[in-house]
């Protein structure tokens, strides 16, 4: 996993409440067997015409946005399906970064997995921004300190220490689970004294 | 290192946390133990393909259960599956169960259906447990009483890897339903009714334990309709506290404990139904005399009405963004304000998915269809949950009572709960649905959803149109 340290991007406004996995990504997509290549089709129904066209007015599709790496949307984004498929498609057009006033938390979770870090701000901080990227300014992300700035305004978030640390060094987090071995060997073991059933069905 | 909650009463998702918390970080993150792990084509490929690379195994190939149901066809299948890419994805879940050792209940097997099905039928899925998939209608095994969410791919090779995930606990939530429902009300209007209530961002950041008399007096596949729309509320996962009514259902099946444990296994189990006086980060509380059938008209779960309801005026809404969010959901949905919802014509009918697609599912609207026809206008099919839903339905002539009716009776899968195979609506049409998303597109590109009951979905088959079903029992 790529690690997250500092970003200074422009920033796409998106001012849709409830985003969903599937409008980020539709079901079409999810037949992929690869983590790559979903860029294209990243919010495809919205993005798109019938005809495969660019629709102008979708914001993907205007300059200066074309290169965002930061997003800016509504509430509750992300909501819905658990397709993993949601956040390969916005690290694979290039977002490294969503900032909303709340997450759903599987989709919240996933991002974590793929080096994107979402950023949850009070309502008000998320208008300031969503403003600062209308305007096509740019936005700085600074994970290390937890901040977050328009060139004028600067915001605080926060993050759980662990999920920070992840995401600083790029770790893979089955290798450090993997070094837990003794860990959950113990735990199957207790089972199978107290719970055996759990451990061998019918 | 602790790795008990406080001493004190506990509620349900407490005990069951606890009991799986292997380590227990400073700022809270736990190392869980997870007892099952579901898998099936769409999430899982990437995950398998990072254990081979990384040269990995599956840590308990006895507690994982592959099932293909996501893109199979629900017509035909003796002829496989047209669409390569598809094929492609199911091929490649049979191609990594074999290189891994994970049983997989091929397109072929009778016990294929959709995965939340089919867990709980063959007795996988137990109170207290863990259990995980790939899937965010995981809640649906909640039902049970057993700590049960959807994971996204990098965590399915995780649980793969490791069988255990990196969680911090969700915070508790308590939804009372209390009463007695009224005629033509199911356990799925109950859940949209909490929907309605708390909305889709409701639940986020907790797990939501069901209970109340209305509840407790539902089936365990009225308690897997409610558990597995815990996530259309945000919650991850959903809990009903198991009782008779779960152990007689578990008891006998195939993959149930063995009958050397299975009084152990029952008294482990009664001692999880949470602890008097313990409490919940929130609570909220519904009169089941409240609740009447209901209907979505928008593109999000939350916009739901009793189907008495006229279709609303964003103009009355005063939130700016939930009025753009209205304004928009009507246009898609192609409906007027003021409209009576009873007035709304629909193309198609669709029985099925992880929500609605059990045995009672079936004999619900088999009640309302016997001796009926469907509208001349409307295509209206029933996709089983499983292949041994669908046995048992046949065995009860529940598909003669369809298929006289004008239904096509199909083989079990997700179907167009999402349309990843090949049944989609097409743009605009509209279609009453008893699956748990009306998301723009989510049936097709441009289809219009209208989510309900399986009762409500039979008699808008009969009529045509969304129809209030207690006219018709």
């Amino acid at each position: 996993m790529k690690a997250f340290t500092k970003l200074k991007a422009v920033a796409a406004p998106l001012p849709l409440i409830n985003v969903d996995t599937d409008m980020i990504i539709p079901k079409q997509f999810l037949t992929t067997i690869e983590r790559t290549g979903l860029g294209k089709n990243l919010f495809n129904d919205i993005r798109y015409r019938d005809d495969g066209q660019e629709r102008p007015d979708f914001v993907l599709n205007r300059s200066p946005y074309r290169t965002s790496e930061i997003l800016v949307a509504g509430e509750n984004f992300g909501c819905g399906s658990s397709r993993e498929h949601a956040p390969w498609a916005l690290l694979d057009f290039g977002i490294r970064c969503v900032i909303a006033a709340s997450f759903a938390d599987i989709f919240y979770n996933n991002c974590f997995k793929n080096g994107i870090l979402p950023v949850i701000l009070p309502h008000t901080q998320v208008d300031v921004l969503m403003k600062s990227a209308e305007a096509g300014k740019m936005i700085e992300v600074d994970l290390s300190t937890q901040t977050l700035s328009d060139g004028v305004n600067i915001f605080t978030f926060e993050i759980g220490e662990f999920r920070k640390l992840c995401l600083i060094n790029g770790l893979d987090d089955i290798g450090l689970t993997l070094e837990k071995e003794k860990a959950i060997t113990a735990h199957e073991q207790s089972l199978m004294a107290d719970k055996p059933w759990i451990l061998k069905s019918a | 290192m602790t790795t008990k909650s406080p001493a004190g009463p506990r509620t349900l998702f407490q005990k069951i946390w606890d009991d799986h918390v292997i380590e227990r970080a400073e700022d809270g993150t736990c190392l869980i133990y997870i007892d099952r792990h579901l898998v099936h084509e769409v999430t899982s490929p990437q995950a398998f393909e990072g254990l081979r690379m990384a040269g990995r195994r599956v840590r308990r190939t006895d507690a994982t259960l592959a099932v293909v149901d996501h893109n199979v066809p629900t017509i035909n299948r003796n002829k496989g599956i047209a669409e390569a890419d598809s094929r492609l994805q199911v091929e490649t879940l049979e191609k990594n169960c074999k290189e891994f050792g994970v049983t997989l209940f091929n397109m072929k097997d009778k016990r294929q259906g959709i995965v939340h099905v089919v867990g709980p039928e063959q007795g996988m899925t137990q109170p207290g447990m863990t259990i995980v998939c790939g899937d965010s209608h995981t809640s649906t095994h909640g039902a049970f009483g057993a700590l049960a969410f959807g994971i996204g791919t990098s965590e399915v090779e995780h649980v793969l890897a490791t069988q255990t995930l990196i969680q911090k606990p969700a915070k508790n939530m308590l939804i009372m339903i209390e009463g007695q429902t009224g005629p033509g009300v199911t356990a799925k209007d109950m859940m949209l009714a909490v929907i309605g209530k708390i909305g889709t961002a409701g639940g986020t950041g907790h797990v939501i334990e069901f209970a109340g008399s209305a509840v407790r007096a539902l089936s365990m596949e009225g308690r897997m309709t409610m558990c597995n729309m815990s996530i259309e509320a945000g919650a991850r996962a959903g809990l009903v506290a198991p009782d008779e009514i779960t152990f007689n259902y578990i008891k006998g099946r195939p993959m149930a404990p063995a009958e050397a444990h299975w009084d152990t296994a029952v008294a482990y189990w009664r001692t999880l139904p949470s602890d008097p006086g313990a409490t919940y980060d929130t609570v909220v509380s519904l009169a089941a005399e409240d609740i009447a059938p209901l209907v979505t008209w928008g593109t999000s779960p939350q916009d739901v009405l009793p189907i008495t309801a006229k279709v609303p005026n964003p103009a009355d809404e005063k939130d700016a963004a939930k009025r753009a969010a209205m304004e928009r959901a009507l246009e898609y949905m192609g409906l007027t304000p003021g409209e009576s919802l009873e007035d709304v014509r629909i193309d198609k009918v669709f029985i099925g998915s992880c929500t609605n697609a059990r045995i009672e599912d079936l004999r619900a609207a088999a009640s309302i269809i016997k001796g009926r026809k469907i509208a001349s206008h409307v295509q209206a099919m029933i996709v089983p949950g499983s292949g041994l839903v669908k046995e048992q339905a046949e065995q009860e002539g529940l598909d003669k009572i369809f298929l006289d009716a004008g239904f096509e009776w199909r083989d079990a899968g997700c179907s167009m709960c999402l349309g990843m195979n090949s049944d989609r609506l097409k743009p605009g049409e509209r279609c009453a649905s008893t699956s748990n998303r009306n998301f723009e597109g989510r049936q097709g590109r441009g289809g219009r959803t209208h989510l309900l009951s399986p009762a409500m979905a039979a008699a808008a088959a009969i009529t045509g149109k969304l129809t209030d079903v207690r006219k018709m029992q």
